[in-house]
């Protein structure tokens, strides 16, 4: 297949990327080796907006993670995606804390992040009463926000797509060369695509893909990350993220709300020598519970509805490596996007996309859809709009996911969007159904049963994430028979 | 939009057993204007997935299985009137007897009950709350939603089997699993003892020569999309795994049995006080909880192991309800009942003082105790004794306690295990 | 010997004496069920057997019983004759679907209203 331009990785990156491109006359196809959009790190991360104190003055993270977090509360609502900005604190505990908390309000200056100073223990103990009293002092950065990581690439991938985008998912590239034609030819393990441009935005996988067309070799270090995600309570402990001083292996532990309601503890931070193995190990669990009863001494299991670990790409000089290939001609890459990446994605793609635009002539489309409109979630709407979706759509009527409150309606929905999921875990991070306390054991089989129905194909062949991952091996019939 | 409020005497969330009882006992007792809500298209709860013998010895002095035992209540619901709404799901509960729910049939509507009987049962603990380490691939369920798939949908889950937990639906679904054809390798209990009733253990691993790995559990997952092999190994006294003792498993199902929770969210929504043991209500001797006119009964007030409990706990609550109805219930200063020594989570956690009624006692004990007895006291009198051979926490302690010794409580009451 | 009761939850610990294969006595019951259920287990033990098979024309299988128990060495058969039952919908809870299965005389019906 032959497009204008290739973006590999449909990340948070790539699909942002997609959704700048897509605004000008060129074809696009997004391709990716995962089952469904955000199979990366975009879909187990913090889910944080940072505020921009942290990194270095001067470098692409700092530039763009300020730029890009004041993007997000627009393009949240011009997307219908879930923002909050409740603010953050980030803890000292020692003078030498002190010290780093002091030089981080500096930098934040210089970064040109609005707001923010050191804040004594007693404000922050006013602030957030939950805080270890032995808290000594703590940066406060009113700008920091949340968002859904997964639920923001959906959407940003919606958008494209809407706008012409193809996404190739479960499509995994083997190979990248330049032919004599003068076009990127990329063989994967489905077959072949030819493109004009090619954007690599692969994430753990981007230093593969850059190094085959690159003699200017790139080292990632895939640095694995844990988090403990907790049931949804009557009152939070905290309505902050809450930080801890930042250390060389990243920014500490946190402990944080979600945009959901839940209660994040995470990331550990291990190198890893496999960029897909995401299994939580019990070290790794043991290290973020112990790290957060800094922040919140009465952290435990108990109350813990799943733990998940998504792995960071980060580029060993450090810093975001953007803009085209050196040493070749229609290639461009963003590579080593670890955090700030979900902060930076509006940042990159706007300055990415744009770079691409230009050199390569683009022009507007003399028409796009601006915007999506998605439905208002079922369990945010109040009794009187609940009343108006069931009469509209009686499948509204049908509560599916009783513990996240999500409906027959909204699954089907979330199936036959633009870029639709096609699996249990895809309908999961969609609609929420499966993500709440039962963890989707009085959910799935129904989920799995819609599934069936909207993609035409038997219950056997539902799967959770794709691929082997089939829910059920046959009937009890067959079994039966080659039981006997 | 919005019709007009619905008043209802009684209304019953939850149309399982311990639902079903509650409406009975209520029509029963004269209310007309009752309703139950159910959330899904048939009455009948989780009995209708258990399709195994052994319900109804105790109440009907005769065994039946699962959607036997329901449908005998499911019937006597019919002859007496009671209305059933099914597909119908309650979003919330007020503490002001307002109930709001929604269903494709009827839209949003919200009602309002003069008292209101929880029965909304209980659900899994799932693998996320255990902390398990290991990859996030197909092939592990609870052990309620693999009997789901087999029972009501007819299919399997998987072929070779771990069961992860000892408790009886993981039992339960080990033989179940083996009669339709899989391989059941192992079940894997972390407490030296299992947490399943005595019965099961003989007649759904036993028979079946399925080994029980007690004081074991599972330390890693793996298969990165269908599950391929789980690690099993042995702990220590502080349930901690003992390096070396690792075994594999090579398995393309993990069903977990490890514990059921009350399913308490439109509890709290109304106000009403849970108890941290038992994560249901706390409730008086006729079930009522700290909400005047709301009641609990059933695998959301405790969880039981045996439906013919659940359904005479929950006729109680509905004579009650019906008598609040009525305004014949007589509620005023309570004693409270206490846990001592070796017990946890005693229901009812008060009993009205100067009631002349039988109340009974349940309660998990906390360990393993052979030949004990347990012993209750009000103050420093001794009010009632049970000597058993055994005492377990897989098994649901109940000691009675005669109307004329309820009838005499004037200090609270402490149920204690004495070891003999 | 000793053996668990199955008869009710209570699941008592029974001991049993035998002499030449023949039960001589059984202590430990509380009830006299367990020493029906003890003479019984130690020369022929018997289980109820349940199951699910599919009904043509019901997306929703059918669960069966034994209407008594039959001995627990021919389990597996009884499971291999329910293997081959073709039943059509709709079934009626109470129906015979295999009767005198595996040859003890004993009946699999329904358990449930399969519509």
């Amino acid at each position: 297949m032959y497009t204008d331009i290739l973006i590999i990785g449909a990340g948070v990156t790539g699909c942002a990327i997609a959704r700048v491109l897509s605004r000008y006359q060129a074809s696009i196809a997004v391709i990716d080796r995962g089952n469904d959009i955000a199979e990366g790190a975009s879909k187990a991360n913090s889910g944080i907006v940072h505020a921009g104190f942290d990194a270095h003055p001067g470098t692409l993270k700092a530039k763009l993670n300020v730029e890009g977090a004041k993007m997000y509360p627009a393009l949240c609502e011009e997307l219908c995606v879930p923002y909050q900005q409740p603010g953050a604190l980030v803890l000292g505990f020692s003078p030498e804390d002190r010290k780093t908390l002091e030089k981080l309000v500096e930098q934040g200056k210089v970064n040109d992040v609005p707001g923010g100073r050191l804040i004594e223990r007693e404000e922050v103990l006013a602030m957030e009463p939950n805080t270890n009293p032995e808290v000594v002092c703590a940066l406060y950065a009113p700008t920091s926000g949340l968002t859904s990581p997964y639920e923001m690439t959906f959407a940003l991938a919606d958008h494209a797509a809407v706008n012409g985008v193809q996404f190739c998912l479960h499509e995994e590239v083997e190979d990248v060369v330049r032919a004599q034609d003068g076009l990127w030819h990329v063989t994967t393990d489905k077959g072949e695509h030819t493109c004009n441009v090619l954007v690599n935005c692969a994430g753990v996988g981007a230093a593969t893909i850059h190094n085959m067309m690159s003699d200017d070799l790139l080292h990632i270090i895939d640095r694995r990350g844990q988090y403990y995600l907790m049931d949804r309570m009557q009152t939070l402990p905290f309505h902050m993220t809450m930080f801890q001083c930042p250390t060389v292996m990243g920014k500490g532990v946190l402990v944080s709300p979600t945009v959901h309601g839940n209660l994040l503890l995470g990331p550990s931070a291990e190198d890893s020598d496999d960029e897909l193995d995401t299994s939580p190990t019990a070290e790794g669990l043991r290290f973020v519970l112990e790290k957060s009863r800094l922040t919140w001494p009465k952290a435990s299991v108990r109350g813990t509805i799943t733990n998940f670990s998504g792995i960071r790409a980060h580029e060993q000089k450090g810093d975001f490596v953007i803009g085209a290939v050196k040493g070749q001609k229609n290639a461009y890459e963003a590579v080593g996007i670890e955090s700030p990446g979900l902060s930076a994605a509006p940042a990159i793609a706007e300055m990415l996309g744009g770079q691409i635009a230009q050199e390569m002539g683009l022009e507007p489309k003399a028409e796009i859809v601006p915007a999506i409109k998605r439905p208002k979630p079922f369990h945010a709407m109040t009794t009187q709009e609940r009343a108006e979706a069931v009469a509209k759509n009686p499948l509204y009527g049908n509560l599916v996911c009783r513990c996240e409150v999500v409906t027959e309606a909204e699954i089907r929905e979330a199936i036959r969007r633009p870029v639709g999921a096609t699996t249990i875990d895809g309908v999961k991070r969609r609609t929420r159904a499966g993500m709440g306390r039962c963890q989707g054991g009085f959910c799935s089989p129904r989920v799995a049963e819609i599934l069936s129905e909207e993609l035409h194909i038997p219950m056997t062949e539902v799967t959770k994430c794709g691929g082997e991952s089939r829910l059920l091996v046959g009937n009890i019939h067959d079994a039966m028979k080659e039981g006997c | 939009m919005e019709r007009q409020m619905k008043q209802v005497d009684v209304l019953v969330i939850g149309a399982g057993p311990a639902g079903l009882a509650a409406a009975i006992a209520a029509k029963e007792d004269g209310i007309d204007n009752l309703l139950v809500l159910e959330r899904e298209h048939n009455p009948g709860g989780i009995l209708r997935q258990c399709i195994h013998n052994g319900f109804g010895l105790h109440r009907f002095k005769e065994e039946f299985t699962g959607p036997e035992y329901a449908q005998r209540d499911i019937d006597r619901a019919r002859e007496l009137g009671i209305e059933i709404q099914t597909d119908t799901t309650v979003l919330s509960v007020d503490g002001d007897h307002t109930v709001t729910c929604v269903s494709s049939a009827h839209g949003v509507e919200v009602l309002s009950a003069k008292a209101i009987v929880l029965a909304m049962g209980c659900r899994e603990r799932p693998r996320g709350a255990l902390g398990t380490p290991g990859t996030r691939c197909a092939g592990i369920y609870s052990a309620g939603t693999a009997q789901k798939f087999v029972n009501l949908e007819g299919y399997m889950p998987g072929k070779r089997v771990v069961i992860l937990g000892s408790g009886d639906i993981g039992l339960i679904m080990a033989r179940r699993m083996t009669l339709q054809g899989a391989k059941v390798l192992a079940c894997v209990e972390l407490m030296p003892f299992s947490s399943g009733l005595n019965r099961n253990i003989v007649q759904c691993l036993n028979d079946y020569d399925i080994p029980l790995y007690l004081s074991h559990t599972v330390i890693d997952i793996k298969g990165r999309e269908r599950l391929t092999g789980v690690t099993v190994a042995k702990v220590d006294e502080n349930r901690q795994p003992i390096p070396g003792s690792e075994i594999e498993f090579d398995c393309d199902t993990l069903l977990l049995s490890v514990g059921l929770i009350p399913e308490n969210e439109l509890s709290e929504g109304a106000g009403v006080k849970l108890s941290p043991l038992t994560s249901g209500a706390e409730v008086d001797d006729v079930l009522q909880t700290n909400v005047p006119g709301i009641f609990a009964c059933g695998n959301v007030l405790h969880v039981h192991d045996l439906v013919d409990h659940v359904s005479n706990e929950s006729f109680r609550a509905g004579h009650a309800a019906a008598a609040y109805v009525r305004g014949a219930l007589a509620c005023g200063e309570t004693i409270d009942v206490r846990d001592g020594a070796g017990v946890r989570g005693t229901v009812p956690q008060r009993i009205r003082k100067g009631v002349n009624e039988s109340v009974d006692l349940m309660f998990r004990p906390s360990g393993v105790f052979r030949n004990a007895t347990c012993v209750v006291t009000c103050g420093e009198r001794e009010i009632a004794r049970k000597k058993a051979p055994i005492f377990t926490p897989g098994e649901m302690a109940v000691i009675k306690l005669k109307p004329e010794i309820v009838a005499s409580l004037d200090e609270t009451v402490t149920v204690t295990i004495e070891r003999s | 010997m000793e053996i668990t009761c199955i008869n009710c939850p209570v699941g008592c610990r029974l001991n049993v004496t035998l002499e030449n294969g023949q039960v001589v006595s059984v202590t430990g019951n509380t009830c006299k069920r367990g020493e029906v259920y003890a003479r019984q287990e130690c020369v022929d033990p018997q289980r109820m057997v349940t199951a699910v098979i599919p009904v043509r024309g019901s997306a929703m299988p059918l669960s069966v019983k034994t209407r008594t128990p039959i001995p627990k060495k021919l389990i597996k058969d009884c499971m291999k004759a329910l293997a081959d039952v073709q039943l059509d919908a709709p079934v009626e809870a109470g129906r015979v679907v295999l009767a005198n299965v595996c040859g003890t005389g004993v009946d699999v019906i329904a358990t449930k209203s399969v519509p």
